[in-house]
Protein backbone atom coordinates (compact mmCIF):
# COMPACT_ATOMS: atom_id res chain seq x y z
CA UNK A 1 0.00 0.00 0.00
CA UNK A 2 1.45 3.27 -1.07
CA UNK A 3 0.47 6.33 -0.93
CA UNK A 4 2.34 8.12 -3.57
CA UNK A 5 0.46 6.05 -6.25
CA UNK A 6 3.96 4.56 -7.29
CA UNK A 7 1.96 0.68 -7.42
CA UNK A 8 -0.04 2.40 -10.63
CA UNK A 9 0.80 0.04 -12.91
CA UNK A 10 -0.99 -3.36 -14.13
CA UNK A 11 0.33 -6.71 -12.82
CA UNK A 12 -0.99 -8.53 -15.92
CA UNK A 13 0.63 -8.92 -18.89
CA UNK A 14 -1.14 -7.34 -22.10
CA UNK A 15 -0.81 -10.77 -22.96
CA UNK A 16 -3.05 -12.06 -20.40
CA UNK A 17 -5.46 -9.12 -20.54
CA UNK A 18 -5.53 -10.26 -24.55
CA UNK A 19 -6.42 -14.02 -23.67
CA UNK A 20 -8.78 -13.31 -20.95
CA UNK A 21 -10.95 -11.37 -23.52
CA UNK A 22 -10.75 -13.88 -25.99
CA UNK A 23 -11.44 -16.54 -23.34
CA UNK A 24 -14.51 -14.60 -22.60
CA UNK A 25 -15.89 -14.91 -26.15
CA UNK A 26 -15.13 -18.35 -26.31
CA UNK A 27 -16.94 -19.11 -22.95
CA UNK A 28 -19.84 -17.28 -24.31
CA UNK A 29 -19.70 -19.13 -27.77
CA UNK A 30 -19.68 -22.62 -25.51
CA UNK A 31 -23.25 -21.44 -23.67
CA UNK A 32 -24.49 -20.06 -26.94
CA UNK A 33 -24.04 -23.38 -28.73
CA UNK A 34 -25.55 -25.28 -25.73
CA UNK A 35 -28.67 -22.77 -25.77
CA UNK A 36 -28.08 -21.73 -22.38
CA UNK A 37 -28.60 -17.90 -21.61
CA UNK A 38 -26.78 -15.53 -20.47
CA UNK A 39 -27.76 -13.27 -17.37
CA UNK A 40 -26.36 -10.65 -14.67
CA UNK A 41 -28.06 -10.33 -11.23
CA UNK A 42 -26.88 -7.69 -8.99
CA UNK A 43 -23.75 -7.88 -6.97
CA UNK A 44 -24.95 -5.58 -3.81
CA UNK A 45 -27.72 -7.57 -2.68
CA UNK A 46 -29.49 -7.18 0.89
CA UNK A 47 -29.27 -10.84 0.93
CA UNK A 48 -26.38 -12.80 1.15
CA UNK A 49 -24.45 -16.29 1.98
CA UNK A 50 -24.69 -17.87 5.54
CA UNK A 51 -21.96 -19.97 5.03
CA UNK A 52 -19.29 -20.27 8.23
CA UNK A 53 -16.15 -19.90 6.04
CA UNK A 54 -17.25 -16.98 3.48
CA UNK A 55 -17.56 -13.72 4.18
CA UNK A 56 -19.35 -10.82 3.08
CA UNK A 57 -18.07 -7.50 2.54
CA UNK A 58 -21.26 -5.04 3.11
CA UNK A 59 -21.86 -1.81 2.40
CA UNK A 60 -24.42 1.23 4.11
CA UNK A 61 -26.53 1.62 0.92
CA UNK A 62 -28.48 5.06 0.55
CA UNK A 63 -30.85 6.01 -2.86
CA UNK A 64 -33.83 7.95 -3.06
CA UNK A 65 -37.14 5.85 -2.20
CA UNK A 66 -35.48 3.44 0.04
CA UNK A 67 -34.37 3.79 3.57
CA UNK A 68 -30.42 3.23 4.22
CA UNK A 69 -29.65 -0.21 4.42
CA UNK A 70 -27.01 -3.02 4.70
CA UNK A 71 -26.72 -4.63 1.56
CA UNK A 72 -23.90 -6.87 0.49
CA UNK A 73 -20.93 -7.85 -2.05
CA UNK A 74 -22.46 -11.18 -3.44
CA UNK A 75 -19.85 -14.37 -2.61
CA UNK A 76 -20.93 -15.43 -5.65
CA UNK A 77 -24.04 -14.73 -7.67
CA UNK A 78 -26.04 -18.40 -6.60
CA UNK A 79 -29.00 -16.72 -4.29
CA UNK A 80 -30.34 -14.32 -7.30
CA UNK A 81 -29.44 -17.06 -9.91
CA UNK A 82 -31.51 -18.77 -8.16
CA UNK A 83 -34.74 -16.37 -7.53
CA UNK A 84 -34.15 -16.15 -11.87
CA UNK A 85 -34.69 -20.08 -12.41
CA UNK A 86 -37.84 -20.55 -10.02
CA UNK A 87 -39.13 -18.06 -12.06
CA UNK A 88 -38.86 -19.91 -15.08
CA UNK A 89 -35.85 -18.63 -16.74
CA UNK A 90 -34.85 -21.98 -17.78
CA UNK A 91 -30.60 -23.26 -17.81
CA UNK A 92 -28.80 -19.95 -17.56
CA UNK A 93 -25.28 -18.73 -16.85
CA UNK A 94 -23.79 -15.56 -15.35
CA UNK A 95 -19.94 -14.46 -15.47
CA UNK A 96 -19.53 -11.67 -13.40
CA UNK A 97 -17.11 -10.24 -10.35
CA UNK A 98 -17.78 -11.70 -7.13
CA UNK A 99 -15.89 -10.71 -3.17
CA UNK A 100 -15.00 -12.57 -0.37
CA UNK A 101 -13.56 -10.92 2.38
CA UNK A 102 -10.15 -12.17 4.19
CA UNK A 103 -9.33 -13.97 1.24
CA UNK A 104 -5.71 -13.13 -0.26
CA UNK A 105 -2.82 -15.35 -1.44
CA UNK A 106 -1.40 -17.20 -4.53
CA UNK A 107 -4.64 -18.05 -5.97
CA UNK A 108 -6.77 -15.96 -3.86
CA UNK A 109 -7.64 -12.41 -4.46
CA UNK A 110 -10.81 -10.73 -2.69
CA UNK A 111 -12.48 -10.07 -5.89
CA UNK A 112 -12.41 -12.17 -8.55
CA UNK A 113 -14.31 -13.53 -11.33
CA UNK A 114 -16.53 -16.44 -11.20
CA UNK A 115 -18.72 -17.87 -13.74
CA UNK A 116 -21.32 -19.62 -12.50
CA UNK A 117 -24.29 -21.72 -14.54
CA UNK A 118 -27.30 -23.80 -13.80
CA UNK A 119 -28.65 -26.23 -15.76
CA UNK A 120 -32.68 -27.11 -15.16
CA UNK A 121 -33.88 -30.99 -15.64
CA UNK A 122 -30.10 -32.16 -15.28
CA UNK A 123 -28.48 -34.22 -12.40
CA UNK A 124 -25.04 -33.19 -10.89
CA UNK A 125 -23.64 -36.10 -12.64
CA UNK A 126 -24.50 -34.84 -16.19
CA UNK A 127 -22.94 -31.18 -15.00
CA UNK A 128 -19.70 -32.98 -13.74
CA UNK A 129 -19.65 -33.81 -17.33
CA UNK A 130 -20.53 -30.71 -19.15
CA UNK A 131 -17.65 -28.92 -16.59
CA UNK A 132 -14.72 -30.90 -18.39
CA UNK A 133 -16.29 -30.40 -21.39
CA UNK A 134 -15.56 -26.83 -21.27
CA UNK A 135 -13.00 -27.06 -18.80
CA UNK A 136 -11.32 -28.78 -21.65
CA UNK A 137 -12.51 -26.75 -24.58
CA UNK A 138 -10.84 -23.38 -22.97
CA UNK A 139 -7.91 -25.14 -22.20
CA UNK A 140 -7.60 -27.11 -25.95
CA UNK A 141 -5.10 -23.94 -27.10
CA UNK A 142 -2.66 -24.70 -24.23
CA UNK A 143 -3.34 -28.03 -23.01
CA UNK A 144 -3.49 -31.61 -24.23
CA UNK A 145 -5.56 -33.05 -21.63
CA UNK A 146 -5.89 -36.72 -20.74
CA UNK A 147 -8.82 -38.29 -19.99
CA UNK A 148 -10.48 -36.78 -17.00
CA UNK A 149 -10.70 -38.85 -13.97
CA UNK A 150 -13.95 -39.19 -11.88
CA UNK A 151 -13.48 -40.32 -8.26
CA UNK A 152 -15.23 -40.00 -4.67
CA UNK A 153 -13.85 -38.46 -1.77
CA UNK A 154 -14.07 -41.22 -0.31
CA UNK A 155 -11.93 -42.92 -2.51
CA UNK A 156 -9.23 -40.26 -2.43
CA UNK A 157 -9.40 -39.91 1.45
CA UNK A 158 -8.67 -43.88 1.90
CA UNK A 159 -5.89 -44.30 -0.89
CA UNK A 160 -4.13 -40.65 0.15
CA UNK A 161 -4.91 -40.16 3.95
CA UNK A 162 -5.83 -43.67 4.77
CA UNK A 163 -9.12 -43.07 6.72
CA UNK A 164 -12.43 -43.38 5.64
CA UNK A 165 -14.21 -39.78 5.80
CA UNK A 166 -17.34 -41.36 7.21
CA UNK A 167 -16.57 -43.35 9.58
CA UNK A 168 -13.13 -42.46 11.40
CA UNK A 169 -13.55 -40.93 15.21
CA UNK A 170 -12.58 -37.36 15.58
CA UNK A 171 -9.76 -38.22 17.42
CA UNK A 172 -8.04 -40.35 14.83
CA UNK A 173 -9.03 -37.75 12.23
CA UNK A 174 -7.28 -35.03 14.26
CA UNK A 175 -4.03 -37.36 15.06
CA UNK A 176 -3.85 -37.85 11.31
CA UNK A 177 -3.91 -33.71 10.72
CA UNK A 178 -1.42 -33.63 13.58
CA UNK A 179 0.90 -36.13 11.58
CA UNK A 180 0.32 -33.68 8.24
CA UNK A 181 3.29 -31.26 9.20
CA UNK A 182 6.04 -31.59 11.89
CA UNK A 183 4.42 -28.38 14.09
CA UNK A 184 0.66 -28.48 13.40
CA UNK A 185 -2.14 -27.41 16.16
CA UNK A 186 -5.36 -29.42 15.95
CA UNK A 187 -6.89 -28.99 18.62
CA UNK A 188 -9.74 -26.77 18.40
CA UNK A 189 -10.81 -27.67 14.50
CA UNK A 190 -13.98 -29.37 13.99
CA UNK A 191 -14.61 -32.69 11.97
CA UNK A 192 -15.03 -30.92 8.57
CA UNK A 193 -12.39 -28.71 9.31
CA UNK A 194 -9.75 -31.47 10.01
CA UNK A 195 -11.09 -33.33 6.91
CA UNK A 196 -11.15 -30.39 4.58
CA UNK A 197 -7.51 -29.50 5.75
CA UNK A 198 -6.38 -33.17 5.00
CA UNK A 199 -7.82 -33.36 2.03
CA UNK A 200 -6.21 -30.28 0.98
CA UNK A 201 -2.43 -31.34 2.82
CA UNK A 202 -2.66 -34.85 1.47
CA UNK A 203 -5.27 -35.42 -1.22
CA UNK A 204 -5.15 -32.42 -3.36
CA UNK A 205 -1.28 -32.26 -3.83
CA UNK A 206 -1.87 -35.83 -5.82
CA UNK A 207 -3.84 -34.48 -8.35
CA UNK A 208 -2.43 -34.50 -12.15
CA UNK A 209 -1.81 -31.68 -13.81
CA UNK A 210 -2.43 -33.45 -17.20
CA UNK A 211 -5.62 -33.98 -16.95
CA UNK A 212 -9.13 -32.34 -15.19
CA UNK A 213 -9.74 -34.63 -11.70
CA UNK A 214 -13.58 -34.27 -10.84
CA UNK A 215 -13.94 -35.68 -6.84
CA UNK A 216 -17.77 -36.07 -6.02
CA UNK A 217 -19.67 -37.60 -3.30
CA UNK A 218 -18.52 -35.01 -0.53
CA UNK A 219 -19.90 -35.97 3.10
CA UNK A 220 -23.33 -34.37 4.05
CA UNK A 221 -21.89 -32.52 6.72
CA UNK A 222 -20.15 -30.55 3.96
CA UNK A 223 -23.47 -30.62 1.37
CA UNK A 224 -23.68 -26.31 1.32
CA UNK A 225 -26.74 -25.84 -0.78
CA UNK A 226 -25.94 -29.70 -2.44
CA UNK A 227 -28.72 -32.40 -2.09
CA UNK A 228 -28.28 -34.93 0.22
CA UNK A 229 -27.01 -38.06 -1.90
CA UNK A 230 -30.32 -40.78 -2.76
CA UNK A 231 -28.33 -43.33 -2.71
CA UNK A 232 -25.81 -42.66 -0.10
CA UNK A 233 -27.25 -40.48 2.82
CA UNK A 234 -23.76 -40.25 4.81
CA UNK A 235 -23.01 -37.94 1.11
CA UNK A 236 -24.17 -34.82 -0.97
CA UNK A 237 -24.47 -34.54 -4.13
CA UNK A 238 -21.43 -31.99 -4.34
CA UNK A 239 -18.72 -32.26 -6.40
CA UNK A 240 -15.03 -30.31 -7.10
CA UNK A 241 -13.28 -29.99 -10.72
CA UNK A 242 -10.03 -29.94 -10.01
CA UNK A 243 -6.72 -29.42 -12.71
CA UNK A 244 -3.57 -29.98 -10.07
CA UNK A 245 -4.14 -29.29 -7.04
CA UNK A 246 -5.95 -26.08 -8.24
CA UNK A 247 -9.26 -26.00 -7.17
CA UNK A 248 -11.48 -24.68 -10.20
CA UNK A 249 -14.62 -25.43 -9.40
CA UNK A 250 -17.59 -26.63 -7.41
CA UNK A 251 -20.94 -27.99 -8.32
CA UNK A 252 -24.37 -29.25 -6.46
CA UNK A 253 -27.17 -31.30 -7.87
CA UNK A 254 -29.76 -28.26 -6.32
CA UNK A 255 -31.02 -28.33 -3.02
CA UNK A 256 -34.97 -27.85 -3.81
CA UNK A 257 -36.64 -28.39 -0.59
CA UNK A 258 -37.46 -25.29 1.13
CA UNK A 259 -37.61 -26.86 4.81
CA UNK A 260 -34.54 -28.48 4.32
CA UNK A 261 -32.92 -25.21 3.11
CA UNK A 262 -34.67 -23.28 6.05
CA UNK A 263 -33.05 -25.80 8.61
CA UNK A 264 -29.36 -25.04 7.16
CA UNK A 265 -29.51 -21.61 6.80
CA UNK A 266 -30.91 -21.85 10.83
CA UNK A 267 -28.06 -23.67 10.99
CA UNK A 268 -25.51 -21.72 9.60
CA UNK A 269 -26.68 -18.61 11.51
CA UNK A 270 -26.15 -20.22 15.14
CA UNK A 271 -22.67 -21.49 14.26
CA UNK A 272 -21.85 -18.05 13.16
CA UNK A 273 -23.52 -16.58 16.54
CA UNK A 274 -21.30 -19.21 18.08
CA UNK A 275 -17.97 -18.10 16.55
CA UNK A 276 -18.65 -14.66 16.65
CA UNK A 277 -18.86 -13.94 12.99
CA UNK A 278 -21.16 -11.33 11.33
CA UNK A 279 -24.98 -12.64 11.38
CA UNK A 280 -26.52 -11.57 7.76
CA UNK A 281 -29.94 -12.27 7.68
CA UNK A 282 -32.17 -15.19 6.71
CA UNK A 283 -32.71 -14.14 2.99
CA UNK A 284 -36.27 -13.71 2.54
CA UNK A 285 -36.18 -13.41 -0.94
CA UNK A 286 -34.42 -16.77 -1.51
CA UNK A 287 -36.25 -18.77 0.91
CA UNK A 288 -39.84 -17.34 -1.04
CA UNK A 289 -38.39 -18.30 -4.44
CA UNK A 290 -37.92 -21.27 -3.41
CA UNK A 291 -41.30 -22.08 -1.93
CA UNK A 292 -42.70 -20.67 -5.00
CA UNK A 293 -40.62 -24.05 -6.64
CA UNK A 294 -37.27 -24.15 -7.95
CA UNK A 295 -36.92 -26.95 -10.90
CA UNK A 296 -35.05 -29.97 -10.22
CA UNK A 297 -31.45 -28.85 -11.62
CA UNK A 298 -27.58 -28.82 -10.89
CA UNK A 299 -25.38 -26.24 -10.53
CA UNK A 300 -21.57 -24.58 -10.54
CA UNK A 301 -19.46 -22.16 -10.04
CA UNK A 302 -15.86 -21.74 -11.18
CA UNK A 303 -13.13 -19.48 -10.35
CA UNK A 304 -12.38 -17.63 -14.24
CA UNK A 305 -9.17 -16.08 -13.14
CA UNK A 306 -7.52 -19.85 -12.44
CA UNK A 307 -8.65 -21.35 -15.45
CA UNK A 308 -6.98 -18.27 -17.12
CA UNK A 309 -3.87 -18.84 -15.34
CA UNK A 310 -3.51 -22.75 -16.31
CA UNK A 311 -3.96 -22.15 -20.26
CA UNK A 312 -1.41 -18.72 -19.80
CA UNK A 313 1.14 -21.45 -17.53
CA UNK A 314 0.76 -18.51 -14.56
CA UNK A 315 2.09 -18.78 -10.97
CA UNK A 316 -0.32 -16.64 -9.57
CA UNK A 317 -3.91 -15.15 -9.82
CA UNK A 318 -2.10 -11.63 -9.94
CA UNK A 319 -0.60 -12.40 -13.02
CA UNK A 320 -4.44 -12.47 -14.86
CA UNK A 321 -5.70 -9.67 -12.78
CA UNK A 322 -4.97 -5.77 -14.24
CA UNK A 323 -4.83 -4.61 -10.28
CA UNK A 324 -4.93 -6.70 -7.50
CA UNK A 325 -6.54 -5.86 -3.83
CA UNK A 326 -3.00 -3.86 -3.28
CA UNK A 327 -3.72 -1.70 -6.30
CA UNK A 328 -7.07 -1.26 -6.59
CA UNK B 1 7.46 -8.00 20.73
CA UNK B 2 4.31 -7.99 18.61
CA UNK B 3 2.33 -11.31 17.31
CA UNK B 4 1.30 -12.23 13.94
CA UNK B 5 -2.10 -13.77 13.04
CA UNK B 6 -2.38 -15.89 9.83
CA UNK B 7 -2.69 -12.63 7.67
CA UNK B 8 0.53 -10.64 9.57
CA UNK B 9 2.79 -13.46 8.71
CA UNK B 10 5.21 -13.20 5.63
CA UNK B 11 8.86 -14.31 4.31
CA UNK B 12 11.61 -12.97 6.71
CA UNK B 13 9.49 -12.76 10.10
CA UNK B 14 11.52 -13.70 12.79
CA UNK B 15 8.90 -15.64 15.31
CA UNK B 16 9.22 -17.61 18.54
CA UNK B 17 8.17 -21.54 17.87
CA UNK B 18 8.95 -24.12 20.72
CA UNK B 19 10.66 -21.45 23.00
CA UNK B 20 13.14 -21.10 20.11
CA UNK B 21 14.17 -18.13 17.10
CA UNK B 22 12.67 -19.29 13.66
CA UNK B 23 12.66 -17.19 10.31
CA UNK B 24 10.10 -17.37 7.85
CA UNK B 25 10.61 -18.85 4.70
CA UNK B 26 7.19 -19.38 2.31
CA UNK B 27 3.78 -18.30 3.61
CA UNK B 28 0.95 -19.75 1.84
CA UNK B 29 -3.02 -18.73 2.22
CA UNK B 30 -4.97 -21.66 1.44
CA UNK B 31 -9.05 -21.49 1.43
CA UNK B 32 -11.10 -24.32 0.10
CA UNK B 33 -13.63 -22.82 -1.40
CA UNK B 34 -15.75 -24.74 1.43
CA UNK B 35 -14.17 -24.76 4.65
CA UNK B 36 -11.78 -22.75 6.60
CA UNK B 37 -9.08 -20.83 5.73
CA UNK B 38 -5.60 -21.27 7.05
CA UNK B 39 -1.90 -20.51 6.20
CA UNK B 40 0.84 -22.79 5.88
CA UNK B 41 3.97 -21.48 7.07
CA UNK B 42 7.34 -23.07 6.30
CA UNK B 43 10.12 -21.52 9.17
CA UNK B 44 13.76 -22.54 9.48
CA UNK B 45 14.88 -22.45 13.16
CA UNK B 46 18.00 -20.33 13.73
CA UNK B 47 19.75 -22.12 15.85
CA UNK B 48 19.61 -26.00 14.70
CA UNK B 49 18.95 -25.13 10.76
CA UNK B 50 15.71 -27.65 11.26
CA UNK B 51 12.73 -26.42 8.52
CA UNK B 52 9.21 -27.05 9.98
CA UNK B 53 6.36 -26.55 8.66
CA UNK B 54 2.90 -25.10 11.02
CA UNK B 55 -0.70 -24.05 9.50
CA UNK B 56 -1.82 -20.98 11.21
CA UNK B 57 -6.05 -20.80 11.08
CA UNK B 58 -8.43 -17.51 12.37
CA UNK B 59 -7.25 -16.72 15.59
CA UNK B 60 -3.92 -18.08 15.77
CA UNK B 61 -0.57 -16.15 16.54
CA UNK B 62 2.67 -16.31 15.85
CA UNK B 63 4.82 -14.34 18.67
CA UNK B 64 8.00 -12.72 17.46
CA UNK B 65 11.06 -13.12 18.03
CA UNK B 66 13.50 -9.95 19.14
CA UNK B 67 15.75 -11.09 16.28
CA UNK B 68 18.25 -8.54 14.50
CA UNK B 69 20.73 -8.86 12.64
CA UNK B 70 23.70 -6.68 13.05
CA UNK B 71 27.51 -5.53 11.43
CA UNK B 72 30.04 -6.35 14.54
CA UNK B 73 33.87 -6.09 14.48
CA UNK B 74 35.30 -9.13 15.37
CA UNK B 75 37.74 -8.51 18.00
CA UNK B 76 39.97 -11.96 19.46
CA UNK B 77 39.32 -15.48 20.50
CA UNK B 78 39.94 -17.26 23.66
CA UNK B 79 39.84 -20.27 22.12
CA UNK B 80 36.51 -21.35 23.77
CA UNK B 81 34.25 -17.70 22.83
CA UNK B 82 34.57 -15.39 19.84
CA UNK B 83 34.32 -11.40 20.94
CA UNK B 84 32.56 -8.70 18.90
CA UNK B 85 31.82 -5.31 19.13
CA UNK B 86 29.60 -3.06 17.77
CA UNK B 87 31.76 -0.28 16.20
CA UNK B 88 28.63 2.17 16.90
CA UNK B 89 27.99 1.26 20.60
CA UNK B 90 31.29 -0.51 21.76
CA UNK B 91 29.06 -2.76 23.14
CA UNK B 92 30.70 -6.03 22.79
CA UNK B 93 29.28 -10.19 22.67
CA UNK B 94 31.03 -13.52 22.80
CA UNK B 95 29.64 -15.87 20.81
CA UNK B 96 30.34 -19.98 21.07
CA UNK B 97 31.05 -22.17 18.57
CA UNK B 98 27.88 -23.47 17.42
CA UNK B 99 26.93 -19.43 16.60
CA UNK B 100 30.41 -19.38 14.31
CA UNK B 101 29.52 -22.56 12.76
CA UNK B 102 32.60 -22.60 10.70
CA UNK B 103 33.39 -19.11 10.51
CA UNK B 104 35.78 -19.33 12.71
CA UNK B 105 38.26 -20.40 9.88
CA UNK B 106 38.04 -17.82 7.78
CA UNK B 107 37.89 -14.47 10.38
CA UNK B 108 40.51 -12.45 11.66
CA UNK B 109 40.48 -10.08 13.88
CA UNK B 110 39.00 -6.61 12.81
CA UNK B 111 37.00 -7.92 10.47
CA UNK B 112 33.62 -6.85 9.87
CA UNK B 113 30.58 -10.04 10.67
CA UNK B 114 27.50 -10.06 10.07
CA UNK B 115 25.84 -11.25 13.67
CA UNK B 116 22.47 -12.17 14.49
CA UNK B 117 21.83 -11.19 17.83
CA UNK B 118 18.85 -13.20 19.83
CA UNK B 119 17.60 -10.80 23.10
CA UNK B 120 20.67 -9.40 22.53
CA UNK B 121 22.79 -12.73 22.52
CA UNK B 122 24.82 -13.88 19.11
CA UNK B 123 23.19 -17.12 17.58
CA UNK B 124 25.01 -16.83 14.22
CA UNK B 125 28.23 -14.89 12.62
CA UNK B 126 28.92 -14.82 8.93
CA UNK B 127 32.31 -14.36 8.03
CA UNK B 128 32.24 -11.82 4.95
CA UNK B 129 31.58 -13.05 1.47
CA UNK B 130 35.23 -12.56 0.40
CA UNK B 131 38.19 -12.63 2.92
CA UNK B 132 42.26 -11.81 1.95
CA UNK B 133 44.17 -13.99 3.50
CA UNK B 134 47.83 -14.77 4.16
CA UNK B 135 49.09 -18.44 2.78
CA UNK B 136 50.90 -20.11 5.85
CA UNK B 137 51.85 -23.27 4.67
CA UNK B 138 51.85 -24.94 1.26
CA UNK B 139 54.04 -27.05 -0.60
CA UNK B 140 56.63 -25.18 -2.91
CA UNK B 141 55.42 -24.81 -6.61
CA UNK B 142 57.16 -25.83 -9.71
CA UNK B 143 59.52 -23.10 -11.35
CA UNK B 144 57.69 -21.50 -14.83
CA UNK B 145 54.09 -22.54 -13.46
CA UNK B 146 51.89 -20.78 -15.15
CA UNK B 147 47.82 -20.49 -13.92
CA UNK B 148 46.61 -23.33 -15.79
CA UNK B 149 46.21 -26.42 -14.30
CA UNK B 150 46.63 -28.38 -11.05
CA UNK B 151 45.88 -27.51 -7.94
CA UNK B 152 47.44 -28.06 -4.15
CA UNK B 153 46.31 -27.37 -0.54
CA UNK B 154 47.29 -24.24 1.23
CA UNK B 155 46.74 -23.54 4.71
CA UNK B 156 45.51 -19.83 5.71
CA UNK B 157 46.46 -18.05 8.43
CA UNK B 158 42.71 -17.86 10.16
CA UNK B 159 43.00 -21.62 9.92
CA UNK B 160 40.66 -23.01 7.00
CA UNK B 161 42.79 -25.08 4.10
CA UNK B 162 41.55 -24.56 0.95
CA UNK B 163 42.99 -25.64 -2.70
CA UNK B 164 45.36 -23.19 -4.60
CA UNK B 165 47.33 -22.81 -7.91
CA UNK B 166 50.45 -24.72 -8.05
CA UNK B 167 51.96 -21.48 -8.15
CA UNK B 168 51.06 -19.58 -4.85
CA UNK B 169 53.72 -19.29 -2.50
CA UNK B 170 53.57 -19.80 1.18
CA UNK B 171 53.19 -15.68 2.43
CA UNK B 172 51.25 -14.71 -0.41
CA UNK B 173 47.70 -13.49 0.47
CA UNK B 174 44.89 -14.51 -1.82
CA UNK B 175 41.27 -14.00 -2.06
CA UNK B 176 38.85 -16.56 -0.78
CA UNK B 177 34.93 -16.96 -0.97
CA UNK B 178 34.09 -17.70 2.23
CA UNK B 179 30.39 -19.31 1.09
CA UNK B 180 32.01 -21.55 -0.88
CA UNK B 181 35.89 -22.40 0.80
CA UNK B 182 37.35 -21.51 -2.52
CA UNK B 183 40.03 -19.55 -4.56
CA UNK B 184 39.23 -16.45 -6.03
CA UNK B 185 42.94 -14.81 -7.08
CA UNK B 186 45.85 -13.79 -6.03
CA UNK B 187 45.74 -10.32 -3.54
CA UNK B 188 47.78 -7.22 -4.10
CA UNK B 189 49.15 -6.56 -0.88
Amino acid sequence: MTGNGADWRPTATPEALRRRASMLAELRAFFAERDVLEVETPLLCTETTLDLHLDSMGCQVEAPGFPSRRMYLQTSPELAMKRLLAAGSGSIYQVCKAFRGGERGRWHNTEFTILEWYRVGWDHVRLMREVVALIEALLAGSHHLEEAVYASYAELMKRHAGLDPHDTPDQDLRRAVEHCSSVQDARDLDRDDLLSRLFALKVEPTFSPDRVTIVFDYPASQAAMARIGTSDPRTAERFEAYVGAIELANGYGELTDLREQRRRLEHDLIQRRESGRPEPPIPPRFLAALESGLPRCAGVALGFDRLLGLDLGARRIDDLIAFPVERA
Amino acid sequence: MASYNMNQVRTGLKVLEGGEPNVLISCDFIKPGKGQAFTRVKMRNLLSGRVNEKTLKPGDLLPGADVVDTSMQYLYSDGEHWFFMNPDTYDQVEADVQALAGAEQWIKEEDICNVTLWNGHPIQVKAPNFVIREVVETDPGLKGDTSSGGSKPARLESGATVKVPLFIQQGESIRVDTRTGEYVSRAKT
